[in-house]
């Protein structure tokens, strides 16, 4: 599975990128496979103000549900709409074009997260 | 019920194919190999493969068979011809479902029951207490082998494998010779699709199996997955036993009264009180139910709303992937809504529309 360098991982399986003072957040690609084809997508709305771990989006596959932790606290600046004309971006392009939406952190620096090497290794156990 | 997880007698084969195994009724199956969608979309345009060895496969069989079988299944099994099979439920005091099953007759003493996964062990003893030496029931789980092939291409593949055979009509079953050895074969399936159901011993499992995928692949088919069969038994409007069957819920309210044969004289378990549900009417029943491309789709245990009223719950919900918004099995008070009215299910606090259709989802496009 990969895992990019330079991003933050929940254990939960989101991903967090921080860009200056803000931060864009996907699913992994292990979660996107575990998945499969997304087909719809439930996003926050901007301005919304959210905690560390609080169920924040919902992504669904033919399968299931599947609730999406906001990997930090922080207020929702952006949500990725082209997801709702194509939610299979996330299959696609989960660290790419799948990414789920753009949060301003309360922190600058994120707490509770991985590492790209330790999230890899939890994959395997 | 066992509490160990069984593997499937074909679980290689699903490893060859880097499958997505998961544990389901105590076995450990495949979800999916190459993606739901593809599967589904296979299997509807193409053929799809699907190893259904966790059914229960049990063998009825002493010259008292069919005496002994009207007396515990709710449709009548005197009404099968040889080489016939019909849907059958096996049905509590109550008229609720223990377990939803396929029936056929083989010849007047030798039937063959498949039945679901879930209630394989419990059937199983419920059928041994009524053993004579004029009848007996035989068919353990993990002992033999069973695969759906379904879809517009599967009576070509099959015939490719089968050369000179007339292969059943829709509804029958048959013996055949394949690899040396006995197999069943029945026009049935669980995807709405033509196809076939196809039992044997697993070493001639192991090989129908390879040689199928083998065959059929240049014609388009996919080995598919539980993920896969379930989006397309949904689609036909297909019942699964566990969520829209279960021992509070009668056939009738399943609407599949039509399986159900009060015209006879035999009792059988629940009689009375399904008899009582035909004449009075039953307090809920089965609606269809279909949602909105880029809504939410339904799911098992949402609540379903007409108005501010809460009618009842969805039974089986799925996004589905031909017709592209979201479709679902719901139980509901009586009245119930009539086809083209509107209703509201709930999602995650939220209402969303759908309008009540025929559960035949693929038809009622």
């Amino acid at each position: 599975m990969n895992t990019p360098d330079n991003l933050h991982y929940a254990k939960s399986h989101e991903w967090l990128r921080i860009e200056k003072d803000s931060g864009t957040v996907g699913i992994t690609d292990h979660a996107q496979s575990a998945l499969s084809d997304v087909v719809f997508v439930e996003l926050p709305k901007s301005g919304r103000v959210v905690k560390q771990g609080e169920v924040i989006a919902t992504v669904e596959s033919v399968k299931a549900a599947s609730d999406i932790y906001a990997p930090v606290g922080g207020t929702i600046l952006e949500s990725n709409e082209t997801l709702s004309s194509d939610p299979g971006l996330i299959n696609r392009e989960p660290y790419g074009q799948g990414w789920l939406f753009r949060i301003k952190p309360d922190s600058p620096k994120p707490t509770g997260l991985l590492s790209s090497s330790d999230y890899a290794a939890s994959l395997t156990h | 019920m066992p509490d160990s997880i069984s593997e499937s007698p074909l679980a290689s084969c699903h490893l060859a194919l880097g499958a997505r195994m998961i544990p389901f009724a105590g076995w450990n199956l495949p979800v999916e190999y190459s993606g739901l969608l593809a599967e589904h979309k296979a299997t509807r345009q193409a053929a799809g493969l699907f190893d259904i060895s966790h059914m229960g496969q049990i063998r009825a069989q002493g010259k008292n068979t069919l005496s002994c079988l009207e007396s515990i299944l709710a449709n009548d099994p005197a009404k099968l011809k040889d080489g016939e099979g019909h849907y059958s439920f096996i049905t509590n005091e109550q008229g609720g479902v223990i377990d939803d099953l396929l029936v056929y007759r083989l010849s007047p003493d030798d039937f063959f029951l498949v039945v679901n996964a879930s209630r394989h062990h419990e059937i199983l003893q419920l059928l041994k207490k009524h053993e004579t030496p004029q009848v007996r029931f035989s068919g353990n789980p993990g002992t033999a082998t069973g695969m759906a092939l379904q879809g517009p291409q599967a009576s070509a593949i099959l015939a490719r494998i089968l050369p000179d055979a007339p292969l059943p009509l829709r509804n029958h079953i048959a013996q055949f010779t394949l690899f040396g050895a006995n197999v069943l074969i029945a026009t049935t399936g669980y995807t709405g699709e033509n196809g076939y159901e196809i039992f044997s011993d697993i070493p001639t499992g192991l090989k129908i199996w390879a040689a199928l995928l083998e065959t059929g692949k240049p014609l388009g088919l996919l080995p598919c997955g539980l993920g896969s069969r379930d989006s397309l038994r949904l689609e036909a409007g297909l019942p699964l036993n566990g969520q829209d069957l279960s021992p509070e819920i009668s056939p009738l309210e399943a609407g599949l009264g039509m399986f159900v044969d009060l015209n006879r004289p035999r009792a059988f378990p629940g009689r009375p009180a399904l008899e009582k549900q035909k004449k009075s009417g039953s307090p809920r029943i089965c609606i269809g139910l279909q949602g909105q491309p880029g809504h939410p789709p339904p799911r098992h245990g949402y609540p379903v709303f007409q108005g501010d009223k809460q009618i009842g719950v969805i039974t089986s919900g799925v996004p589905s992937p031909t017709l592209g918004h979201g479709i679902a099995l719901a139980l509901v008070t009586t009245p119930a809504p009539l086809c083209g009215q509107d209703v509201e299910f709930e999602v995650r606090g939220r209402r969303v529309h759908a309008k009540v259709s025929s559960r035949k989802f693929l038809k009622a496009k």
